[in-house]
């Protein structure tokens, strides 16, 4: 019995054409595809994208130089000299973070005592040299000022798990 | 006008420009066709697979095929050291011909077609068995291991399906009694499309031209995950494009075959008044179009065959089904009379 049940379903191609359906069935639903450069998927607040370093809300730089996201990057990619500015406060002299060592990781943001190094929403950051990564302080301070709207949000929505 | 102008030179010269004219009348849309079948495939693969397909070049990505077109013009042809030059590059030249020629004697119309040669279905078969050997050249001429592997099971698959095919052939001749594609078209008009008393013949003949130009689910000739690229990994530029265009208008070709002999050429589904006011050539093109989206509908869904299955499925089940139905399709016709001559 199970023979001619098989043959059956063998010579009326009744597997092929249930295969057929469905994908004639699929022809007619919306595509999931984005028209990415116009459109943009949803990014999670806790997503980890390129770094900035923050400010507080007077202008003054956060970072203290305390070296404790340098101590614990896995990937070594971050580089701090640290030295007294004029007024006697400790501040980093030079802050380099080399993001094609970079992993994305996130642990500087959570070593950061400050929240002065923090990860942001903005993941379209590709070069044409590869110097133009080497990122050093002026620029992870740009990026602070640029995208601090951003950050702050993404600080504050998380704020409730931590 | 057109008198006017024949008077002006002689007739043997005009002859020769009325042929060159309906020439180009037949391989310009063609050409055309092939251009907006690979549009149409990407489009129906990415409706299938919920993407887009190109949607960026011109509105909806209509000038996309274009674009295709210009790149490929403008690279360059490589010629590989250790290739066979002549052969190598006679091979693609030689696989767009054979699909171009096979044209001549598709009916589009009643009356429209190049030359009503009486053994239409006959010269479509040896040209399309002709296609393996530009297959076989390039593969043997490529000098390289995936082109040679490909190429040889490109002719295995070809020949063998083309065994089944002819079967198929002959069922739908013995009904029509005549191997002329235009009375195989008029018979059908007299009695039913074939597609009715010949519908297992039609899906296997379906099949079998799926292996013959080598397309999913038999597309093991360029099987990407084994074979690279098959029998044209070394081609690249124009000698590419030519064997993507002979790929392409085979398919058509084969399509407006499968359109002759089964879905009845250029005749209405009903011959009643909103139908038959469409020329024919709306028609043809409409079923071709049809099948066509078969073949893209096909390669959406399903995996691709072994090799041995796909041996298999040729010998050993298409092979003896369609003797069996060539049999019974005679008895038939020669139990009731039907037999085309006998009356």
């Amino acid at each position: 019995m199970s023979f001619l049940d098989r043959s059956a379903r063998a010579f009326l191609l009744t597997e092929l054409l249930q295969g057929l359906a469905l994908t004639f069935r699929y022809m007619f639903k919306p595509s999931v595809t984005i028209n990415y450069p116009y459109e943009k998927g949803p990014l999670s607040t806790r997503f980890r994208g390129e770094h900035a370093l923050r400010r507080y809300p007077n202008g003054e730089e956060r970072c203290i130089a305390c070296k404790l996201c340098e101590a614990i990057c896995p990937a070594q990619a971050i580089t701090i000299e640290a030295e007294p500015r004029e007024d006697g406060s400790r501040r980093a002299r030079r802050y380099d973070l080399d993001m094609t060592k970079c992993i994305f990781c996130g642990l500087c943001q959570e070593a950061c005592p400050v929240d002065a190094i923090v990860e942001g929403p903005n993941f379209e950051y590709a070069t044409e040299t590869r110097a133009e990564l080497m990122y050093n302080k002026q620029k992870l301070l740009a990026n602070g000022d640029r995208w601090e709207t951003e950050l702050a949000f993404r600080i504050a929505a998380d704020a409730p798990y931590r | 006008m057109v008198d006017m102008l024949s008077g002006l030179v002689p007739p043997e010269i005009w002859r020769l420009i009325v042929i060159v004219v309906q020439i180009l009348a037949i391989v310009l849309p063609l050409l055309v066709a092939v251009a907006y079948l690979t549009y149409a495939e990407r489009k129906v693969i990415g409706a299938i697979q919920l993407r887009k397909g190109p949607n960026v070049v011109g509105p909806f990505g209509l000038l996309q095929p274009l674009a295709d077109g210009a790149k490929l013009f403008l690279k360059e042809t490589i010629l590989p050291s250790g290739a066979n030059k002549g052969v190598f590059i006679l091979a693609p030249m030689l696989t767009f011909f054979l699909a171009l020629i096979s044209w001549a004697v598709i009916p589009f119309d009643e009356g429209w077609v190049l030359s009503n040669i009486n053994v239409g279905v006959l010269y479509l078969f040896a040209v399309s068995s002709l296609g393996v050997y530009g297959i076989i050249m390039s593969g043997w001429a490529s000098n390289s291991r995936y082109a040679f592997l490909g190429s040889m099971r490109s002719a295995a698959q070809m020949v063998s399906y083309e065994v089944s095919m002819g079967l198929v052939l002959i069922s739908v001749l013995l009904t029509v009694g005549s191997l002329n594609l235009s009375d195989i078209v008029l018979k059908q008009k007299e009695t039913v499309w074939f597609i009715i008393p010949h519908l297992p013949m039609f899906i296997i003949y379906l099949v079998s031209i799926l292996a013959e130009t080598n397309r999913a689910p038999f597309d093991l000739p360029e099987a990407e995950s084994e074979l690279v690229a098959g029998y044209n990994v070394e081609y690249s530029a124009m000698a590419f494009a030519l064997f993507f265009l002979g790929e392409y208008a085979n398919m058509i070709l084969l399509s407006a075959m499968t359109t002759v002999l089964f879905l009845g050429g250029w005749l209405p589904p009903f011959d009643v008044a909103p139908f038959n006011m469409i020329p024919g050539i709306i028609w043809f093109a409409l079923k071709i179009a049809f099948v066509l989206f078969i073949f893209l509908w096909v390669r959406a869904t399903f995996p691709r065959y072994r090799y041995d299955q796909l041996m298999r499925l040729g010998w050993k089940i298409f092979l003896p089904f369609s003797l069996f139905w060539l049999v019974l399709t005679a008895g038939v016709l020669l139990a009731f009379g039907w037999l085309p001559g006998q009356s």
